[in-house]
């Protein structure tokens, strides 16, 4: 098969499903859409997996070094010569990587709902949005050109915010999808300035082009790094605000509030959107332009390692307060794609020094398992107890054997114990980081004790703790369908780490050899013991620890119970400054000056009319004086004035 | 006996014809007011023919126009005691103030 | 193509509704004159791209010339260009839709048929007309019917609005009359736009007419300042009315400034360009904060669209190409997508009785079909990929990006800005209206009748089109805008 067509059949058949199921779905398949989605994302996987395959062992290689190969491009929309948006294919190993994560999670998802979601009154409407979703996000990763990774970036938001709202009639679900789509709006329009910027000095938008005009140096570099505003370049400028989308669209601080609101979307599609794939979109965004990144002074770089070092942190800390178990997952979230980003802070281009961007993809790739397992499970949790809460939960293992197992291995690989897929691609971060930025690695140890601490505070206060079971009888796990997506993806945890990634993935193309050292992994590796072990003193067995600990550090932990207060700092800044100072003022303006000055040109028309037409009074004498003066009047003008 | 020149015609002419506006302005009643019209229209005829008669003696056009202005006058006389016919008619006064709805 | 039958079809309409006898007949003839007009289009597009395929590179086409009055050299010459072109196409699938969602007005439904019908007959010829005489007639065609379809089959302050909108339109074409009588002189007494392309008119003339035209114009797409006729007009006109208001009659003032201003009088465009830049900017942000405080769904879209052609402004005062082209496509989008959600609004106030948001909640049960061309025309709105607004702004921003200097910048960064403001006050109402609790009394509400899913699926397949592959659009317009390029010249 053509490869050019073979690719594009990867997104366009869950877009064919978006169309068939959203156009008849609701009237002709209301039980069939399930199975017709799952089936057409189960082609798209095979088809990524099969081109995969091809990449990597076949053709991908040439003298030594993956290549990128742009199979398909058709221009889209033409601006001016040269700069245009392209719909293409960019095939290079971080996009085979990201179509095999994206149809493989997404497969698992759409199998996982057809039991979780059974019964649902908008099921064809569900499996319509995934099919949107996952058009969208591999049409993001595939993307050749600037313009069409922006595209569809706003794709993919809108499909979560769909899929947030998809209960619309519970207004939190309402709130939290609009929340989800105007911060991650807010980041786009520093996205998009970036990619004005990026293609005006660069005079393309196509990636490949765009790299190599920007990096090689030459007169497109030189006019690019040339003009400069506030002491930063052109292209300073061009790659910091494209982070910005970046930093929104993977929910880093500040811009993370809406990833723990859109929670309230269905917790399959948490799994799939806000763990495994739409978020990780950032990271990808970074990885991509990495050669841009990589040449900017002052370092943009610094600043997304920094951005992603606090945000791993402080969401670690508000992950270990949280009750409601979605939410503890959501900031881990946070806390990995932290990870992720600052992985790719610490890295530089080419060789060696690359290390942070392969380990970076490799987190990425172990996190979309392990993470969407996670999320599976905490589903199927939901679905037996009807509760997202904690305290609700406990001693389950004897009632959910299976989702028991897979958590556990889940846990175990975000915590990074060995030989899970985590402790991989966790020590190469660290290792990245300790070799280039200390601050952060000390910061990165501290948040991988503290993940390995909230990870299992979860499992232990679920699974084991005080029994708490609603049902009088024993129920069944869900069906089939529920368990195959957690036992494979359970399978993908614990043995992705085996994967030699660094020979496929890295800045130039070029092998990098993984380095495995024993002592560096010790010290890491103890900690996430240490964090375990506190969580299993803590949590095992219900008793008074937890909260003569909490009441000992009361301030500090309700500060992080309450997120260090950021949603209300932006509360306060929407409502208080943004309606009240400008928006309130921009209509009162309207109202009253602008419109009052329309109304009183027209009222001062009407009152100089009033008083002009009362010498239209009706008495015939007052004509005739009128009449007399005005005679009067024009022969002194043409007798004395006008001789 | 003393010829009566010019002047003593446009004299009398003026008088006539300030005392028809004189008429015309203070006088409520309609068919007083139309009676200084006729005032003023003999003014102007007697302007005429003073001028016809003391400046182009041998031409007759002032005394066509005065033929021409008490023929419309009549006319005239005719269609403003009509109108003033109707009005008392409708209104039962034929006082000026009484007459004023044809204002704005 | 013979373009007078793009006048002849609504003519003929117009007269064959006043000669109905039936409410029933009235409608049909209507909706057959104007599916005649949609087919008209699509044929005089088809035969432009014909002909401009087999390399016929004449700035006009299908041109026509009589000479009706020459003691004062009045031509009636008419041709079209890709931007008619595409202005035609919108005004046709504006119609067809108008025409459906008016189905049910039961009072004097021959006269208000009559109207519409008059009022696109004004909109054709304007786009076609290429002599300022017989184009500011059009325009005037256009302005009179508003004026009765606002005060008679309104709603609210009907009265006051239908004053407003004429009152301030009638303003406007003034200065257009005055701007265009300042040409005739100027140039030795000719309405001709081609051959008053080719004269070079003083730099001192050009900067008083330009402004004269600009501003009239401007009054028409709701230039900042003289928007105020905007929300008024649109709250208080009928459904029909206000898609054609929006739809229509708003883009005459856009293609005025364009074709006529801009076009005739480029170092007047020159020299104010950056005023036009500042009031545009102004509006779109502006528009755009104000919007966010509206709670009518119909001052919410009347406010938006100030913000929307805000965008159309701002690409014809960037003075580039690609700004330009993307203000004609913004022009075409905003028409669609206005049209669009004046008449969801219309369906959804003829079914709840209220167009306050805060009075409607989660319509989506009740009405899936309206709540989701209600979410379609809300996402385009706010710019979403793969629907028609998106394609149009970021035209325009990459056009005006190509200046390069500060302000042109500053003003760019300050019309993307509106793309986040856009996205919550379009979400407030999405969420509010469409989502949320079903409330109890509207529990019985129906979904849309044919007539409504009609017009609704004409305009969103519009949307598509330009948003899904808006490469024909692109390729439609760009040369006429090199033609108006060139002719300004460098910056």
């Amino acid at each position: 098969m053509n490869l050019g067509l073979q690719i594009a059949l990867i997104p366009l058949l869950p877009l064919a499903g978006f169309v068939l199921l959203g156009l008849f779905g609701r009237k002709y398949l209301k039980k069939s859409s399930g199975i017709i989605g799952t089936i057409l994302l189960l082609a798209s996987t095979v088809l990524a997996l099969y081109t995969a395959y091809e990449y990597f062992f076949v053709y991908g290689k040439v003298a030594g070094a993956y290549q990128k190969f742009v199979p398909l491009s058709y221009t889209w929309l033409e601006f001016s010569k040269g700069v245009s948006i392209d719909m293409g294919i960019l095939l290079d190993p971080i996009s085979v990587m990201m179509l095999v994560v994206v149809t493989f999670v997404s497969l698992m998802v759409h199998i996982y709902s057809l039991g979780y979601m059974k019964g649902e009154e908008r099921f064809p409407t569900y499996y319509s949005f995934l099919g949107l979703f996952t058009f969208s996000m591999l049409g993001l990763v595939i993307s050749s050109n600037l313009f069409q990774i922006y595209i569809f970036w706003e794709l993919v938001g809108v499909s979560s915010f769909l899929l947030i709202g998809y209960y619309y009639n519970k207004p939190s679900a309402v709130a939290a999808c609009k929340k989800a789509f105007i911060v991650t709006r807010f980041a786009d329009l520093g996205f998009l300035i970036g990619i004005l910027i990026l293609s005006y000095s660069s005079g393309t938008l196509d990636f490949n082009t765009l790299i190599s005009t920007l990096t090689s140096s030459g007169t497109g570099q030189a006019k690019a790094v040339a003009s400069t505003f506030l002491g930063a370049s052109a292209v300073t400028w061009g790659a910091a605000l494209v982070f910005i989308g970046g930093a929104g669209k993977s929910a880093m601080f500040p811009l993370h509030i809406w990833l723990p609101d859109a929670m309230e979307g269905p917790t399959p599609v948490s799994a799939l959107i806000h763990a495994a794939t739409m978020v990780v979109a950032g990271v990808f965004l970074v990885a991509r332009l990495f050669p841009v990144f990589s040449i900017t002074t002052p370092g943009v770089l610094e600043i997304v390692g920094w951005v992603g070092a606090i945000s791993a942190i402080i969401a670690a800390i508000i992950a270990c307060t949280q009750t409601d178990i979605k939410r503890v997952l959501a900031y881990s979230t946070m806390s990995q794609i932290g990870f992720m980003m600052f992985a790719l802070g610490v890295s530089k281009y080419g060789g060696e020094a690359g290390l942070g961007y392969t380990a970076s993809m490799f987190h990425l790739f172990t996190h979309a398992m392990f993470k969407a397992l996670l999320f599976l499970g905490a589903g199927a949790v939901i679905h037996y107890i009807h509760s997202n809460e904690m305290k609700d939960m406990g001693g389950l293992r004897k009632y959910l054997p299976i989702t028991h197992i897979t958590f556990l291995i889940a846990c175990l690989a975000i915590a990074g114990v060995p030989p899970f897929a985590g402790f991989f691609s966790k020590e190469e971060i660290l290792l990245a980081a300790y070799h280039n930025n200390p601050a952060i690695y000390w910061i990165a140890l501290f948040t991988s004790g503290l993940t390995a601490f909230y990870m299992f505070r979860l499992y232990f206060s679920i699974f084991w703790n005080k029994e708490h079971h609603p049902h009088g009888e024993k129920q069944s796990e869900g069906g089939f369908s529920m368990m195959i997506p957690l036992i494979l993806l359970a399978i993908g945890a614990a043995a992705a780490g085996f994967i030699p990634f660094g020979k496929y993935v890295s800045t130039d193309g070029t092998v990098l050899e993984s380095h495995f050292d024993l002592q560096f992994s010790a010290l890491p590796v103890a900690v996430g013991l240490a964090g375990i072990f506190i969580a299993m003193w803590l949590y095992r067995k219900e008793s008074e620890r937890p909260g003569k600990l909490t009441a000992s550090i009361y301030s500090i932990y309700k500060t992080a119970y309450n997120k260090f207060y950021i949603d209300e700092i932006y509360t306060f800044i929407t409502k208080k400054i943004i309606f009240n100072l400008i928006g309130k003022p921009a209509a009162w303006f309207d109202k009253n000056v602008v419109d009052g000055l329309v109304n009183l040109t027209g009222k001062a028309t009407a009152e100089v009319s009033e008083d002009i037409k009362k010498v239209q009074s009706g008495k015939v004498q007052q004509y005739a004086i009128y009449f007399l003066v005005g005679v009067i009047g024009l022969a002194v003008l043409f007798i004395y004035i006008w001789k | 006996m003393m010829q009566p020149g010019l002047y003593h015609l446009l004299f009398i002419s003026a008088a006539l014809f300030f005392i028809g506006i004189y008429g015309f302005f203070t006088r409520r009643n309609l068919i007083t007011m139309l009676m200084s019209i006729e005032l003023i229209l003999n003014s102007v005829n007697l302007n005429f023919i003073a001028f016809n008669k003391y400046l182009w003696p041998h031409k007759m056009d002032g005394l066509f126009f005065t033929v021409f202005i008490i023929a419309i006058a009549a006319a005239e006389a005719a269609v403003a005691i009509a109108i003033i016919i109707n009005l008392y008619r409708s209104h039962n006064s034929i006082d000026v103030e009484n007459a004023e709805e044809l204002k704005y | 193509m013979n373009l007078l039958l793009l006048i002849l079809a609504p003519l003929v309409t117009a007269v064959a509704a006043l000669l109905a006898r039936s409410k029933w007949q009235v409608r049909w003839i209507s909706f057959a004159g104007s599916v005649v007009q949609l087919i008209l289009a699509f044929v005089l597009l088809f035969a432009f791209q014909n002909e401009r395929g087999t390399g016929n590179a004449t700035q006009m086409l299908f041109e026509q010339n009589y000479n009706i009055f020459p003691a004062w050299n009045i031509n009636f010459h008419l041709g079209v260009d890709g931007i008619s072109v595409a202005m035609i196409l919108l005004t046709s699938f504006v119609v067809v839709a108008g025409v459906l969602v008016s189905w049910n007005i039961e009072k004097m439904t021959k006269e208000f048929y009559f109207l519409l019908t008059l009022l696109a007959l004004g909109a054709y010829g304007f786009f076609i007309s290429l002599d300022l005489f017989v184009l500011f007639f059009f325009l005037e065609i256009a302005v009179i019917p508003k004026y009765l379809l606002i005060g008679i089959w309104g709603s609210g302050k009907k009265e006051y609005s239908a004053n407003k909108l004429a009152l301030m339109l009638m303003g406007g074409s003034a200065l257009v009359l005055v701007g265009i009588l300042g040409l005739y002189f100027s140039s030795g007494h000719s309405f001709d736009l081609l051959s008053l392309s080719k004269m070079n008119i003083a730099k001192g003339t050009q900067s008083i007419i330009f402004p004269l035209l600009f501003v009239g114009f401007g009054v028409f797409t709701a230039l900042f300042p003289f928007h105020t006729w905007v929300p008024d007009g649109h709250s208080s006109a009928p459904t029909a009315g206000s898609m054609f208001l929006a739809g229509i009659s708003m883009k005459l003032g856009g293609y005025g400034c364009l074709r006529v201003a801009t076009y005739l009088l480029p170092e007047g465009a020159k020299e104010y360009a950056n005023i036009i830049i500042i009031l545009a900017s102004i509006a779109i942000l502006y528009g755009a904060f104000a919007t966010m405080m509206q709670k009518d769904l119909k001052y919410i879209n009347a406010y938006s669209s100030i913000s929307h052609c805000g965008f159309v402004l701002l690409g014809i005062g960037m003075l580039t190409k690609t700004a330009i082209t993307g203000a004609v496509m913004q022009m075409v989008s905003h028409g669609l997508m206005t049209a669009l959600f004046f008449a969801v609004i219309g369906m959804i106030y003829d079914r709840t009785h209220t167009r306050q948001v805060s009075e409607m909640s989660g319509l989506m049960r009740m009405m899936p079909f309206i709540s989701t061309v209600f979410f379609i025309v809300g996402l385009c709105s706010l710019g979403l990929p793969g629907l028609s607004g998106f394609v149009a702004e970021m035209t325009i921003f990459m056009g005006s990006w190509e200046n390069a200097d500060m302000f042109h910048r500053i003003a760019t960064i300050i019309a993307c800005m509106s793309i986040v403001v856009t996205a919550v006050y379009i979400l407030r109402a999405i969420g509010q209206v469409a989502m949320g609790p079903a409330k109890e009394s509207f529990l019985q509400l129906t979904d849309a009748k044919w007539n409504e899913r009609m017009a609704a699926a004409i305009l969103v397949i519009g949307i598509l089109a330009i948003g899904i592959i808006p490469g024909w659009l692109n390729e439609l317009l760009k040369p006429a805008s090199e033609v108006i390029m060139n002719k300004i010249g460098a910056k």
